[in-house]
């Protein structure tokens, strides 16, 4: 357990409380960044932090640090356009699943071939959840919501084999596992080229409630008992959490496999 | 038909869902969300069968409907907008194709800065597009209004798309007695779909191909003719609901105590029931003004207008809109309708309620009062003075 308060340095501590619910996850994913940025002692004035649009996409706002709100699904390439005019400065993405998967999932992909370094924290909910809990791009087949009232016919997007076709990182986690989290967020940060984690968290109001969990707590108990954390293996299961496995890049740059 | 007490969005979806759509598909943004959920309630519990589908993106949804209609089918979506300014490049495409497709405009404020709030600068950003756009005082002729809609946009001398434009949250999420139409009721005033030409692997069509400088101005062309023409097909459609239905909100306009005014307020949307309050207050008092709706803001009625006003000594227009770097943009095509005629009244414009700011009864006589008292000009009315540096 940590207890260092170090990280608050990185917060608008006269804006908290945050408008989320009680008992969303997002407070605890917008921690653990500032965690990881104090852990590398980031300098506060040469880090920036561009979100989209939706619940964590407001996480932007409560950094004490230069960030931009863009358009839904955009943030990827305000960030890169960040990245372009000044490479000194550390640029990291903060947004929800439907921002970065769904809506603005093009970009992602394009990211991963420019293999741009900025580093991306998605707060996947599973659900499109400032709207009021419509089916996102992760929400698991069948599951209902209020566009798939009889359940999703469709299959949960499986993005970590984007990440591969081009040697990027790419790191699933959870809002329980605490100390994984930061791990995930701070091999991110360090790493020379494009990062994604995928940070799953509880939305208890608009997605959580629904599916019957009595609270956000029963949410994190199910991550508990579902994920198992298996750090760089080469691809991740369903029930799995960790790093992907990347292969070393040859001196220009490529991968060298 | 019967009265229920329901949300506009409600009414909205139970309307388009008895219009017998083939394809709906949408993307969610506040506040168009009630309108799309309660269609895929409706298709989920068998009660519409349509297909509705969840996509990616606003520009994904309008492209879905596009494909859809091309092959033949009745096709629905709804937005607002950053939703609908992201679908304006296939609004276009769609217009471009002649491809009837309705669609709710729920009108909403722009970014930047972000706001979820009422105001009409979504819309009327497309009015270039080739879509016939409505706006709708309540939620009666909302819901009314997208029946007609189908009806105008299939006509086979019309073909051109749809947008009903009503105000997000005052109407959209306002609960209000509603006359909902029956299945049997619409069946007699909306046949099926029909187009002349679709998408068959017996008569193979392209749609969209590319046109070269020897013929895309025509396609133009013939866009604005129809829009001259389906004026008249506006008109004939009100005239058949009101026939069928008893309920007449306008054709192209609707005008409330005009005939006698010496004072008119012109505006779109659900303020004109606001302004009708106003008007009877001051009626009362022996002053002679009255209200101009314009139900269709595409095509524009110059003519309908012209007849309406050429009367009056002065208008306000009031609008929930500003075209950046030029102001008031109905008040311009008013002014516009006078044009060359032999007199014109004193003509002022007001640019209110931008991103939700509260539209008060206050807020209205101030508009009267100033344009009683100045000769003609625009200007912004309900400012914070303090968020100005005061004056
Ligand atoms: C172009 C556009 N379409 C739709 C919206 C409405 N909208 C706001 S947030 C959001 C989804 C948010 O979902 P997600 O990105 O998963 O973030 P969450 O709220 O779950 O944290 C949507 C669809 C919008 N702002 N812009
Ligand atoms: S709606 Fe869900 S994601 Fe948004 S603040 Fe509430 S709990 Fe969090």
């Amino acid at each position: 357990m940590n207890n260092d308060t170090n990280f608050k340095r990185y917060l608008k501590l006269d804006l908290l409380p945050t408008p989320w619910c009680p008992g969303c996850g997002n407070g605890i994913v917008l921690k653990t960044i500032c965690q990881a940025f104090d852990e590398l002692d980031l300098p506060k004035n040469g880090t920036v932090v561009v979100s989209g649009i939706g619940c964590a996409g407001r996480s932007a706002g409560f950094f004490d640090l230069d960030s931009v709100h863009t358009a839904h699904g955009r943030a990827i390439p305000v960030a890169e356009g960040i990245k372009y005019a000044n490479d000194a400065l550390n640029v990291v993405v903060v947004s929800g699943d439907g921002d970065l998967i769904g809506i603005g999932g093009n970009h992602l992909f394009q990211a991963i071939r420019r293999n741009t370094n900025i580093t991306v924290i998605c707060y996947a909910n599973e659900i499109y959840a400032m709207t009021g809990g419509q089916v996102s791009p992760i929400t698991p087949h069948n599951t209902k919501t209020l566009t798939t009232p009889n359940g999703n016919p469709d299959r949960p997007a499986d993005i970590q084999f984007l990440f591969k076709s081009n040697n990027c990182f790419f790191a699933r986690t959870t809002a329980y596992h605490l100390n994984h989290m930061r791990k995930c967020i701070v091999e991110a940060l360090k790493f020379k080229g494009f990062s994604f984690v995928e940070a799953r968290t509880m939305c208890i109001v608009n997605y959580g409630r629904r599916l019957g969990y009595k609270n956000s707590n029963e949410m994190l108990l199910h991550y508990k008992e579902f994920y198992k954390i298996n750090d760089y293996a080469e691809a991740l299961a369903e029930n799995e959490i960790g790093i992907i496995k990347s292969a070393p890049r040859s001196s220009d740059g490529f991968p060298s496999a | 038909m019967s009265t229920t007490f329901i949300e506009g969005s409600i009414a909205v979806a139970k309307t388009v869902a008895v219009s017998r759509p083939h394809v709906i598909s949408a993307y969610p943004i506040t506040p168009q969300t009630h309108i799309v959920e309660h269609l895929s309630e409706l298709v989920a519990n068998g009660e519409l069968k349509s297909e509705f589908v969840n996509v990616e993106s606003e520009h994904s949804a309008a492209s879905v409907v596009l494909g859809s209609s091309a092959t033949g089918a009745r096709t629905y979506t709804a937005t607002t907008s950053q939703g609908f300014l992201l679908m304006i490049e296939v609004l276009f495409n769609i217009a471009g194709m002649r491809l009837p497709v309705v669609m709710t405009c729920v009108n909403r404020a722009v970014s930047a800065p972000i706001n979820i709030w009422n105001d009409q600068q979504d819309s009327m950003t497309a009015r270039d597009s080739g879509w016939i756009q409505l706006y709708a005082e309540d939620n009666q002729e909302a819901s009314d209004m997208h029946l007609q809609a189908f009806k105008i946009a299939e006509n086979k001398d019309i073909m051109l798309p749809v947008m009903v434009c009503m105000d997000g949250f005052v109407l959209t999420h306002s609960f209000d007695p509603v006359e909902l139409i029956s299945q049997e009721q619409v069946d007699k005033f909306l046949p099926p779909f029909k187009p002349e030409y679709y998408l068959t692997p017996k008569n193979p069509l392209t749609f969209g191909t590319l046109v070269g400088p020897d013929g895309y101005m025509e396609t133009r062309y013939f866009i604005e003719k129809t829009m001259h023409a389906s004026l008249q097909v506006i008109s004939d459609v009100a005239a058949d609901f009101h026939n069928q239905f008893g309920r007449f909100q306008g054709g192209l306009i609707d005008t409330y105590k005009v005939e006698d005014a010496s004072l008119v307020l012109v505006a779109m949307g659900s303020i004109i029931g606001t302004i009708k309050d106003i008007v009877d207050e001051l009626r009362a008092k022996g002053q002679k003004v009255g209200v101009l709706k314009v139900r269709s803001y595409r095509p524009f009625p110059k003519d309908e207008i012209y007849k309406a006003l050429n009367h009056v000594k002065e208008i306000a227009v009031l609008e929930k809109a500003v075209s950046l770097g030029y102001g008031g943009i109905l008040v311009n095509e008013i002014k516009s309708v006078f044009y060359g005629k032999p007199k014109t009244p004193k003509i002022n414009g007001f640019i209110l309620g931008l991103g939700g700011r509260d539209i008060t009864v206050d807020t209205i006589h101030q508009t009267i009062k100033e344009t009683v008292k100045a000769s003609s000009e625009e200007k912004f009315i309900g400012l914070n003075e303090a968020l100005i540096g005061g004056k």
